[in-house]
């Protein structure tokens, strides 16, 4: 047990990369027309003339990499929020931060805004809004009850803050128009029928900063699981490092709805595979949260295209179908 | 560091502390932490122990008042830099995740560690170090959660240990009510293993609690805390009397020597006559 944690993360990461590598390459051919992988990757061919790499790169590519974004996204996201509130039930979506932040994106896209900043797009960033608004109501009631927050207070605020955003977006939905409503209906199932990078590319930013952040917390994260107190005193600026899991959790999860509407339970699925394997220790979490869950989600997404083929449903369908039993069974399992 | 003399090596100097929008705790407490002492902080609940165990640790800092290192104000220390001086070891600690004991005890040699650097063959030659040291090498493999309560007082005091170890000749150890949730063997050892780590290793300890036999057999100084005001300090023999039980607790006691051990020991007897709460 005490190799040493070098040797463990390289293994860690070229295992669970190798995964989402394939993953990534594999769900692309898979579609109601066969392709094959050596014809798309053809030079030889002109784009123009080559089918099958037009098939992989405009239609099936974007939709794979966007599943990758946003499930490394949830899936790491979902283990900041573990680590910074103490308590493994703790995701995006239970908490109700994915709702805050589809109604943040909802707003941005009935209306219509459209600024764009450093290359964030206006729904990009109204999603991280949206999801730092609701993360922080989540963060003061830690705060208020500051033992932290039990399973039965944590389980509730996330029920009422779904429910809270919920009617407002119900309430949004009525300034839609009645052609958008069906789309914005798919979308808030959380589903990854995207055709053009440009949405991929407004998240990078918020991507890119998120796991920035992400590193530098995988220490301070282990330190807090002790307690606020044990952690302060063991060196950590327990203050700087809340905030930092704070926002930083808030932009991934803005990122991923922006893209991908709230798709559930990948923030709970992941972490706790992960941790069966490589145990809890959030160096090796993290990485390896945001690797396999990019693997998990685009593995859900195949289902979800071929399961009903040609009707494709929307991810979310799948990922809760998988993730709302197992959820129950974590609850039920933790007496 | 030096140790010059003229000051000691942690002090409070005319404390007042609490919490934010409520009264203050400690309204002006001086106390004085000597190089390689052990002392004790007694007092009945609410008199400020625990308060007055975290500003010394910087968790809190003073509405008034210093608590000073090596002489020096404990403010503008970085807390990673005071973590390596001074570690805390909490009543109770209850994980969020299931890490195993080896695990715990690295997480004592956070402060030591740069921003992005990995725990080195140093760092677990001391963790392995402080976990013999409090018997608790055995169970590195275990998941602390699966542990006794008194296996996991020692398994964090293994770990406060390692954080202090390779702080040379100063080294601090507080400890809040370590014996709150321990058994009386647990207790017994506990006391044995921090003594014996004080034969061994320079190494200071101040701790709080409510046992009293505890305190009379393990501390050489005793500072007695009446709501938030100190009301006795000194050594151990010279303050722990019936007269200052009597006035701390509101209990009639016997402070005798228990004969084969030459220990002192408290019994108490019944609680005081009432008296006009003045």
């Amino acid at each position: 047990m005490t190799v040493a944690l070098a040797r463990r993360l390289t293994l860690t990461v070229s295992g669970f990369g190798l995964l989402a590598v394939a993953a990534i390459l594999t769900s692309p051919l898979i579609g109601s027309t066969h392709i094959s992988l050596r014809r798309a990757f053809d030079r030889a061919i002109p784009f123009a003339d080559n089918v099958d790499a037009q098939i992989f790169f405009i239609a099936r590519l974007p939709r794979t990499l966007a599943g990758a974004l946003v499930g490394s996204l949830l899936a790491s996201a979902g283990v900041v929020f573990q680590g910074l509130l103490r308590n493994p039930l703790a995701t995006p979506f239970t908490l109700g931060v994915s709702a805050g932040a589809a109604l943040g994106a909802m707003l941005a896209i009935t209306f219509s805004w459209s600024f764009a900043w450093a290359g964030v797009s206006a729904a990009a960033a109204a999603s991280f809004l949206g999801s730092l608004a609701a993360v922080g109501i989540v963060y003061a009631l830690a705060r208020a009850r500051h033992r932290g927050l039990s399973t039965n207070v944590l389980l509730l605020a996330g029920v009422t803050m779904n429910a809270f955003f919920s009617a407002l977006i119900l309430f949004v939905q009525y300034f839609a128009d009645f052609a958008q409503t069906y789309r914005i209906l798919r979308w808030l199932m959380g589903d990854l029928d995207i055709s053009s990078y440009q949405p991929l590319l407004s998240a990078l930013p918020l991507l890119i900063v998120s796991f920035v952040s992400f590193a530098w917390l995988a220490r301070p994260l282990n330190l807090l699981s002790l307690g606020d107190e044990s952690a302060e005193t063991r060196g950590l600026n327990v203050v700087r490092a809340q905030r930092t899991a704070f926002v930083s959790a808030s932009l991934a999860t803005g990122a991923a709805v922006s893209v991908g509407g709230p798709v559930g339970f990948i923030g709970i699925v992941v972490p706790h595979l992960v941790r069966l394997i490589v145990g809890p220790d959030h160096r090796l979490v993290l990485p390896a949260s945001a690797l396999f869950g990019a693997a998990f989600l685009v593995g859900c997404d195949v289902l979800a295209r071929t399961v009903m083929s040609p009707v494709e449903l929307p991810v979310g369908v799948i990922t809760a179908l998988i993730g709302g039993p197992f959820f129950l069974w974590l609850l039920v399992r933790k007496r | 560091m030096a140790h010059w003399q003229g000051y000691e090596l942690l002090q409070a100097v005319d404390v007042v502390a609490g919490y934010p929008g409520r009264p203050s705790v400690l309204h002006g407490v001086s106390i004085e932490v000597p190089t390689g002492g052990f002392v004790g902080i007694l007092g009945p609940n609410g008199s400020g122990k625990t308060t007055l165990l975290r500003a010394l640790a910087g968790v809190i800092r003073p509405a008034r008042g210093h608590i000073r290192l090596d002489g020096q104000d404990l403010t503008p220390l970085s807390r990673q830099a005071l973590a390596r001086r001074m570690a805390v070891v909490a009543q109770e600690t209850h994980l969020a995740f299931d890490y195993s004991v080896l695990e715990v005890v690295m997480m004592g040699r956070y402060p030591h560690l740069a921003t992005f650097e990995i725990e080195g063959p140093e760092d677990f030659s001391i963790a392995r170090e402080a976990m013999r040291a409090t018997g608790t090498l055995q169970l590195q493999e275990r998941q602390f959660a699966t542990l006794s309560g008194g296996e996991k007082q020692r398994v964090i005091v293994a770990a406060a240990l390692a954080q202090i170890s390779g702080a040379a000749d100063d080294g601090i150890l507080l400890l809040d009510e370590p014996t709150v949730a321990l058994d009386l063997a647990y207790q017994l050892e506990l006391g044995e293993l921090l003594r014996e780590r004080q034969r061994r290793v320079p190494l200071t300890i101040a701790v709080s609690t409510h046992d009293l036999n505890f305190a009379a057999n393990l501390c050489r100084t005793l500072v007695l805390l009446k709501d938030g005001h100190v009301l006795a300090a000194g050594s151990t023999g010279d303050v722990l009397t019936s007269e200052h039980i009597r006035e701390l607790y509101d209990v009639e006691a016997d402070v005798t020597r228990h004969a084969p051990t030459g220990r002192v020991i408290v019994i108490p007897v019944r609680r005081s006559p009432a008296r006009s709460q003045s």
